[in-house]
């Protein structure tokens, strides 16, 4: 065996959809099952949600399940991507709603848009900077070091008034929403800007995740040391990793403040938030971009499901103060349970079921016309 | 500068810091014998206090309080083992990080579902007078806390190195196949461990119930350990008393002459500006050998 | 072969060769120690161009120590590497890749959750030059370079025989699929120097047979000179040209197949630890 033909460029063959990116390699786009289901989830969302829901849907489920979903995906390449634990995501939400909040008092003659740019940008060099210990400590060094940006961060927003307008209560009430004259500020115009923010930035984070340097995240994920000797430039990944991370949950931040509560206050972004999206990532399954909306939606609709149910089964004895200890505990039972159970959280869950189905279906479907079913690719 | 005022928010600080020590300890007990940085121990030591102070406002004498609580620690860290860490075994160690970040809200919730969510005073007879030693003025109450911590540290290093369970903790600590191996039962231990960490957490808590009321920000003293851990080395008990006394001693002196420059407040994040400076320094931590990496 | 556009500074003379023959790899008066266990002492051999290199010696002899102060992980306490022409005290880990030189691990080091082709493909990352932004917007030359080097990594999959699995997650394939996957990648980028820690460990006769082959094909027609820590004290007779003993930290032995099996020192060392040579490391 001499003529190895590594040199000849290989035909490009018909490259079945990758298992973790689903889309053809080479640029020859073929609807595919996700894509299809993709593009009817946004038909839903953007045309027939607005139409049928109502307000409650939109401002309590939709729009704060719409802000948390975007951090749990900026947690995503961080943690799942890039293996770098971090709990101090409410942190960087902090700053990017309070940058926003000033950029749109301070500097109104930027457009909206701008401002949720920059704000990101802000958010993403906060990261940079908790992101330096990274280079030098790992694991649960790491993972400590990441609180010192929480504490700081909330610190610095209670102490210093100007972030704040000098509110003497620390709660700032921000602007209405409008973009490019359009004023967004009911409760179907907030929840249409926050979709088609969180649609814009899945879509980039997906192209991320499946270019080469996301699969260079992953590789400095499973093994640092391999990934440095081929020469992966594993500091500047870490810190890319950091600051895209921070960027995409800043402005998750500017949702959550300026689409879904409409003020801005530092007990708003605590260790408990920090928490909840670290939740969101773990059950709806670590490095899986369905997943930060899998577990966005678990984390929104699981507490007001549980206090229907208190409510129907124990009534009056179901007081606000037994909710929130039996909603901690259920918490924290789904998070051992997720985590001895199905690791990698609801997103494989679902992949499994579909899987089933999908197999019931071709067999279904092999029995009744023998010719199809073979060209089953999920 | 003041020397006197000096020395006392020194000694002050060094004193509170015994109090993070003690927190410390409990994390320190469980990451030697199975690699788990346990979050829940926060959880822990707040379950153990409300306990204590329920089963005593109830009427229970005050040393069937401390063993009915113990007991109850006991079947609670045997049953975080049994149906958490176990299952999870072998899985990578910030897995079961998270695992017990878990188990820290069941306990948090279940805590005061079943004992409320006032707040306890605790009196454990102890005046909080001040006390003037060389000059140096000095809390009653936290000398009294840095020699219960003090027995209990010396009690523990008794413990591990004279009896039979504790020389089984420091070989599985070592190498657990290697003990599994020579016969030692890792149930035993690790049941005995457990229990040594329920102790700490039920001192640390009546201690800082004390300090504190008994309630629900008692599991936040967690955070107070996390940079004394960071400090001393996860696996160090000699790290998280030196750890807890630099960490006490840099808050207190950080607190009295740079918080004022900077509006106060500054206790909740300079330990962990401070741990993290220093880990930029030393990686390891204080006492932390570096590690080789096996390829 | 035609080298591609990229592949052209391998192709470079070294800048500056002290030796009189060229060498692809030459260690120096190398010595390690960890808290007073001494890993290596003193050890200096050359791996010349286009060589295939065998290290043997008993277990803790220092083999895996001394690949590892060779790629930069250990840092020696003294000594010198020579590597393409350039000397280093501790070797930059992160510049390996570029100075052409790849590895594989004694203990499996690939990306679990990736894919086998993008586990290969991982090992052309570095030579890429687009930035982050330009691939995710999918301007044309990240295109182009991304299926360059997947065609590069496809071809490969072929050579090993690993088509197959391309697209299975790479922690879900048997140990010794899992081998040549990082062999692939070590090869992928067309190293001159390829450094493998036992990469028959674990193997079945036929496969190892296999992997012999491919070893000999990627000095032979890749160009790679080749260094090798094996047990087998059959595939190292057959397939070596040179071989270095190591025994304790220090070099007992350097010389041909033949010359090593007549070296006293090394009968000895061996004779002592027989039994060691087919058990096999196991650390």
């Amino acid at each position: 065996m001499t003529d190895l033909a590594l040199d000849k460029p290989v035909p490009p063959n018909a490259a079945g959809p990758n298992r973790t990116a689903p889309t053809a390699r080479r640029g020859m786009v073929r609807p595919s099952p996700t894509a299809l289901g993709v593009g009817l989830l946004l038909a839903v969302a953007f045309g027939l949600l607005p139409l049928v829901g109502s307000e409650y849907l939109f401002d309590a489920i939709l729009t704060p399940f719409l802000a948390l979903a975007l951090a749990g995906l900026g947690l995503n390449i961080l943690t799942g991507y890039a293996g770098q634990v971090s709990l101090g995501s409410a942190a960087f939400m902090a700053v990017g709603a309070y940058a926003a909040f000033n950029l749109s008092l301070r500097l109104p003659e930027l457009p909206f848009v701008v401002d949720i740019l920059l704000a990101g940008l802000v958010a993403a060099a906060v990261g940079l900077v908790f992101g330096l210990p990274s280079l030098r400590l790992r694991g649960f060094y790491l993972a400590v070091s990441t609180l010192a940006a929480q504490f700081f961060v909330q610190w610095v927003f209670n102490k210093v008034g100007w972030f704040s307008n000098n509110s003497p209560s620390g709660i700032v009430t921000v602007p209405p929403l409008s973009v490019a004259g359009l004023a967004l500020d009911g409760s179907v115009g907030r929840y249409l800007f926050g979709l088609s923010v969180v649609s814009v930035v899945t879509l980039v984070v997906w192209r991320l995740v499946d270019s080469p340097t996301g699969r260079a995240l992953a590789a400095l994920r499973d093994h640092e040391t391999a990934a440095r000797v081929i020469g992966l430039p594993v500091l500047r990944l870490k810190l890319l990793a950091f600051a895209v991370s921070s960027f995409i949950i800043g402005v998750a931040g500017v949702l959550w403040a300026f689409a879904y509560l409409r003020t801005v206050e530092p007990a708003g972004f605590n260790l408990d938030r920090s928490f909840q999206i670290l939740f969101i990532v773990i059950i709806g399954g670590l490095a899986s971009l369905r997943g930060a909306f899998l577990g966005a939606a678990l984390i929104v609709v699981f507490p007001l499901a549980l206090a229907r149910l208190g409510e129907t089964l124990l009534g009056g004895l179901f007081d606000s103060g037994v909710l929130e200890m039996s909603q901690r505990i259920v918490l924290g039972l789904l998070i051992i349970a997720f985590l001895i159970a199905e690791p990698a959280g609801l997103s494989a869950l679902l992949d499994r079921l579909w899987h089933r189905i999908a197999g019931r279906l071709t067999a279904l479907c092999s029995r009744l016309c023998p010719r199809s079913g073979s060209n089953r690719s999920v | 500068m003041d020397w006197s005022f000096f020395t006392e928010v020194l000694v002050g600080g060094l004193l509170s810091g015994v109090m993070y020590s003690l927190v410390a300890i409990g994390f320190v007990l469980i990451y030697k014998t199975s690699g788990v940085l346990n979050f829940a121990q926060g959880a822990l030591l707040l379950f153990a206090a409300l306990t204590f102070v329920s089963l005593t406002e109830r009427g229970l004498p005050f040393w069937a309080g401390i063993a009915l609580t113990l007991a109850a620690m006991t079947a609670i860290g045997a049953l975080i083992e049994r149906t958490v860490l176990r299952p999870l075994v072998n899985q990578p160690p910030i897995t079961l990080f998270m695992a017990t970040l878990g188990v820290s809200y069941v306990i948090e919730g279940a805590a005061q579902l079943l004992w409320g969510t006032q707040v306890h005073g605790l009196d454990l007879g102890i005046d909080d007078l001040p006390l003037e030693i060389g000059g140096v003025l000095i809390s009653t109450f936290d000398l009294f806390a840095a020699a219960v911590a003090g027995a209990m540290v010396a009690g523990l290093t008794l413990f591990f190195r004279y009896t039979r369970i504790g020389l089984g903790f420091r070989a599985v600590a070592d190498d657990p196949l290697a003990a599994l191996a020579v016969g030692l039962s890792l149930d035993r231990i690790w049941t005995a461990v457990w229990t040594a960490s329920g102790v700490v957490a039920l001192v640390a808590g009546l201690l800082w119930g004390a300090r504190l009321g008994v309630q629900f920000s008692l599991s936040l003293v967690v955070l107070k350990a996390l940079p004394v851990l960071v400090l001393g080395g996860f696996d160090s008990i000699a790290g998280a008393i030196v750890g807890g006394l630099i960490v006490g001693a840099v808050e207190k002196l950080a607190e009295v002459y740079a918080g004022p420059l900077v509006g106060g407040g500054i206790e909740g994040w300079i330990a962990y500006v401070a741990a993290l400076g220093f880990l930029l320094i030393r990686p390891a931590g204080l006492f932390g050998a570096k590690p080789v990496e096996r390829v | 072969m035609t080298a591609t556009p990229s592949e052209a500074p391998h192709l470079q003379p070294s800048a500056t060769q002290p030796q009189a023959a060229p060498s692809a790899l030459a260690v120096d008066g190398l010595s390690l120690s960890f808290g007073g266990v001494t890993a290596l002492n003193g050890v200096s051999f050359t791996v010349a161009v286009g060589e295939i290199r065998a290290v043997i010696g008993p277990n803790g002899a220092g083999k895996s120590s001394l690949l590892n102060a060779v790629s930069g992980l250990y840092r020696p306490d003294s000594g010198r590497v020579w590597l393409g022409g350039h000397s280093f005290a501790a070797v930059p880990t992160d510049r390996l890749a570029a100075l052409g030189v790849s590895r594989t691990f004694q203990n499996l080091a690939l990306f679990k959750g990736l894919s086998v082709l993008d586990n290969v493909a991982a090992g052309l990352t570095h030579r890429l030059r687009a930035g982050v932004l330009a691939q995710v917007i999918g301007l044309p030359t990240a295109r182009r370079e991304r299926a360059d080097a997947y065609d590069r990594a496809e071809a490969l999959l072929a050579f090993l025989h690993l088509e197959d699995a391309r697209d299975r997650p790479v922690g879900t394939l048997p140990y010794g699929v899992q081998k040549r996957v990082e062999l692939a990648r070590a090869l992928v980028a067309r190293p001159r120097l390829l450094l493998l820690d036992e990469p028959m460990a674990g193997m079945t006769l036929t496969e190892k047979q296999e992997l012999t082959g491919c070893i000999r094909v990627a000095r032979d027609d890749l160009g790679a000179t080749i260094v090798l820590i094996e047990h087998d004290i059959g595939v190292v007779m057959g397939l070596s040209d040179r071989i270095a003993v190591l025994d304790y930290g220090r070099l007992i032995g350097d010389g041909t197949p033949e010359a090593i099996r007549n070296n006293q020192a090394v009968i000895d060392a061996y004779l002592g630890v027989a039994h060691d040579l087919e058990a096999g490391e196991g650390i």
